[in-house]
């Protein structure tokens, strides 16, 4: 009875140590980052698009394209495909991308296509993509945009994001902001 | 170099310099001597104060198991009506609905016993009043009824004969604003910095580039996200965990939340060489473990680098390794290196999606939670190891013939069935769990259970059969991360499961303080040129055969049967 007691208030003092003060302190730390804790957020043509972090589906030609996702970019219910690597089905539906990106970017070998294109990232929303995908998208935008491929090419380049320090972890491109930036070349 | 390998091993060794110096924290914290932390003294006044706790009072096992069992049936209580009745309660801006009973009876256990299994979805199934005052209470506090419990342990075994395991409340207070909540507030705020949303606003509304509209989840998660790694709990703010790129948005965090998720175990074990003033004792320990690590740590990372080769078949380059389930900002070697580090130690935390790992890493993902003791969880993890040594101090004293000793004292028979109990406990749950699944999906595939049986797998054939066995098996191991294809969130899922997490978390933790505790009533007998020291390399290696027999004779069959099956299909 004593230890029933005891935990009650024990609890009670915990909740509010651990559940209301710790996130009020860092909710009010985070005022002063980036994005104020609300996540950082992509402006272009005068409004939100989008968020950095955050992946959206890009489906035009005139776009580079992200990666594809088991829910359909859908921010509000992050999750993967959970197919595994022996699943047949699952086999099919990457045949089909093979085919669907050889047909929109003509003149890319087979053996080219790096897998992230072809596979489904973890949370659904995947922001990026590996350099190689990019540099294979060029030819493709170029020529829906109307503008040269060098051109395309610097812009590329210059959106490819090294890894932590130089050292650590994959080189990546963020997909929404190289296709801002796509709109706003002229 | 390669940089993704060498962000491995950096990850590793940064992990290591800050292990070390912080297990010397934690001796001193809990031998009472003074540290940078003692300005939290007049908190802990008032908390001993107003709960009415005496800090110094003595407990022996039984009165130590007595209060940790009271107040975690309080906790189950507490959250189990909170998260049904969460639809009636504030802070709630993206108007979620009440859990069902059968997912509020398996979300408040699993989250009680430092698991986090999450039938639910971290957007929709909860709101931010049950994620902060009901998962991340629960996150900080029971990670320290773990840590309370191996300090409990550390206690029996440095007193020549003693009945005092020391005071839980005082063991667990101390936990929670000296270890816990210190780390938590730094690592959120990085958190918070690199692009984890802090702030209490719901959903936000976007048109996006290309003009379709979409709904951002968001909420105060950083908090959230650090104690989830710290207390080795894992539970996401969002339904992809941390493969979600605001609750993981780029590779500094993605280190970070490694090194959070790993630090406290690690350091646990230096600490308990300082503590119970055996140092080499716990050098040995930490070395086997670290083997154990590797064994399992090389194999994933190559197997992942290599991709997958059955879309290899189908003409794509495999060049940038097994993507399906990963993230761009990860790649594959530090998707593998989490997958085991979050199976060995019972965080459950994923930034890949384990249903589509490789077959080589889904082996050891479930070998890597079968053992459970390689590091382990906060706590918990060396009261696993505790009971493989029980048993290895065992078959050497009848390897050599004479009666096993521990630290001074005669192991017999009680101390013997305590310890095989516990392991055997283990293979019951996991196998008994799996095979009845496996007959539900066979032979009455139509009940009308929220999801039927046969609209349970994801994926047909041996994967099929390992998304089932993962799930008993990270339920037996308390690490929550899935074969998430599975459709878990129904009554049969719900409460088998949660049967599994309740007996799984309080037996091991149960038994090996009785073996303690009996242990250190008993008379002391000096070291003699006879006794079979345990912090030898020899003993470490002993430990080691242990572990590997005792596991592959309780799991092999069932292995076969999944990831070792597909392996050779794939080939």
């Amino acid at each position: 009875m004593k230890n029933f007691l005891i935990s009650i208030k024990l609890t009670c003092i915990l909740i509010i140590l651990c559940g209301l003060v710790f996130p009020v302190l860092i909710a009010m730390a985070g005022k002063l980052a980036p994005g104020g804790g609300k996540g950082e957020t992509v402006m272009a043509h005068g409004r939100v698009v989008g968020y950095a972090n955050v992946g959206q589906k890009f489906t035009e030609d005139k776009y580079f394209w992200g990666r594809p996702s088991a829910v359909d970019y859908n921010a509000a219910g992050s999750a993967g495909s959970n197919k595994g690597p022996s699943n047949p089905d699952y086999l099919k539906t990457v045949q089909d991308r093979i085919d669907s990106f050889l047909v929109h970017n003509p003149g890319v070998k087979k053996e080219e296509i790096p897998s992230e294109v072809v596979t489904a990232s973890g949370s659904g929303l995947d922001p990026d993509i590996s350099p190689a995908s990019a540099f294979l998208q060029i030819k493709r935008v170029a020529a829906v945009r109307g503008i040269s491929a060098d051109k395309v090419k610097t812009l590329v380049d210059s959106h490819v994001q090294k890894p932590l320090l130089g050292l650590f972890g994959p080189s990546k491109v963020n997909v929404l902001k190289l296709n801002v930036a796509l709109d706003e070349l002229k | 170099m390669n940089t993704e390998l060498f962000g491995v091993i950096m990850t590793f060794l940064i992990t290591l310099l800050i292990a070390f110096p912080l297990g010397k924290y934690i001796a001193r914290v809990f031998k009472g001597e003074r540290t940078i932390t003692d300005f939290m003294n007049p908190v802990e006044r008032f908390i001993f104060r107003v709960s009415g706790i005496n800090p110094n009072a003595s407990m022996d096992w039984k009165q130590f198991l007595k209060a940790m069992l009271s107040i975690n049936m309080l906790w189950f209580v507490y959250a189990f009506f909170t998260l049904m009745f969460q639809d009636k309660l504030p802070l709630n801006p993206d108007g979620n609905p009440g859990q069902t009973p059968d997912l509020a009876f398996n979300t408040a256990i699993s989250f009680l016993v430092n698991c986090n299994l999450q039938h639910y979805s971290g957007e929709t199934g909860v709101t931010y009043f049950t994620q902060l005052f009901v998962l991340a209470f629960l996150q900080f506090v029971t990670a320290a009824t773990g840590i309370a419990a191996l300090v409990a342990l550390f206690n029996g075994i440095k007193e020549k004969t003693t009945n005092n395991l020391g005071n839980f409340w005082n063991l667990l207070v101390k936990t929670t604003t000296r270890i816990l909540l210190p780390i938590c507030i730094v690592a959120a705020i990085l958190l918070a910095f690199n692009g984890t949303p802090a702030s209490f606003d719901g959903k936000d509304s976007i048109v996006t580039l290309q003009g379709d509209s979409v709904q951002v989840s968001r909420g105060p998660a950083a908090g959230f996200v650090a104690i989830k790694h710290l207390g080795t709990n894992g539970g996401g703010w969002f339904g992809a965990n941390s493969a979600h790129p605001l609750e993981n948005p780029n590779y500094f965090t993605a280190m970070l939340e490694l090194i959070l998720q790993t630090i406290i175990p690690i350091a646990m074990i230096f600490a308990m060489g300082f503590y119970i003033q055996r140092k080499k004792f716990a050098y040995v320990i930490f070395g086997v473990m670290t083997v154990g690590m590797l064994c399992l740590l090389i194999p994933t990372i190559a197997t992942e680098l290599h991709g997958n080769p059955a879309i290899a078949k189908l003409g794509a380059s495999q060049a940038t390794g097994a993507m399906e389930g990963k993230e761009v900002r990860f790649g594959p070697a530090l998707s593998g290196y989490w997958s085991i580090i979050t199976t060995i130690i019972s965080t459950g935390s994923i930034n890949s999606m384990h249903d589509s790992s490789m077959a080589i890493s889904g082996l050891m993902q479930l070998l890597a939670m079968m053992i459970n003791a390689f590091y382990g969880g906060c706590g918990v993890g060396i009261l696993n190891y505790y009971i493989y040594i029980i048993i290895a101090v065992f078959i050497s004293g009848l390897m050599v013939g004479r009666t096993p000793e521990f630290m001074g004292h005669k192991v017999e028979a009680r101390e013997i069935k305590i310890a095989s109990m516990v392991w055997l406990l283990s293979a019951i749950l996991v196998k008994g769990g799996a095979a009845l699944a496996a007959y539900m999906v066979a032979h009455h595939p139509d009940v009308a259970w929220a999801v039927k049986p046969s609209a349970w797998l994801n994926n047909p054939s041996y994967h099929g059969f390992s998304e089932m066995l993962y799930e008993f098996t990270s339920s037996n191991a308390n690490n929550g991360s899935g074969f998430e294809g599975l459709g878990d969130n129904n009554i049969f899922w719900n409460v088998s499961t949660g049967i599994v997490l309740i007996l799984a978390r309080f037996i091991p933790i149960i038994g090996p303080i009785a073996i303690v505790g009996l242990l250190a009533n008993k008379k002391f007998i000096p070291e003699s040129p006879g006794t079979l020291r345990t912090d030898s390399l020899t003993f470490g290696a002993m430990t080691f055969a242990v572990i590997v027999i005792v596991n592959a004779l309780s799991f092999f069959p069932a292995l076969a049967l999944g990831p070792i099956a597909e392996y050779f299909s794939l080939q």
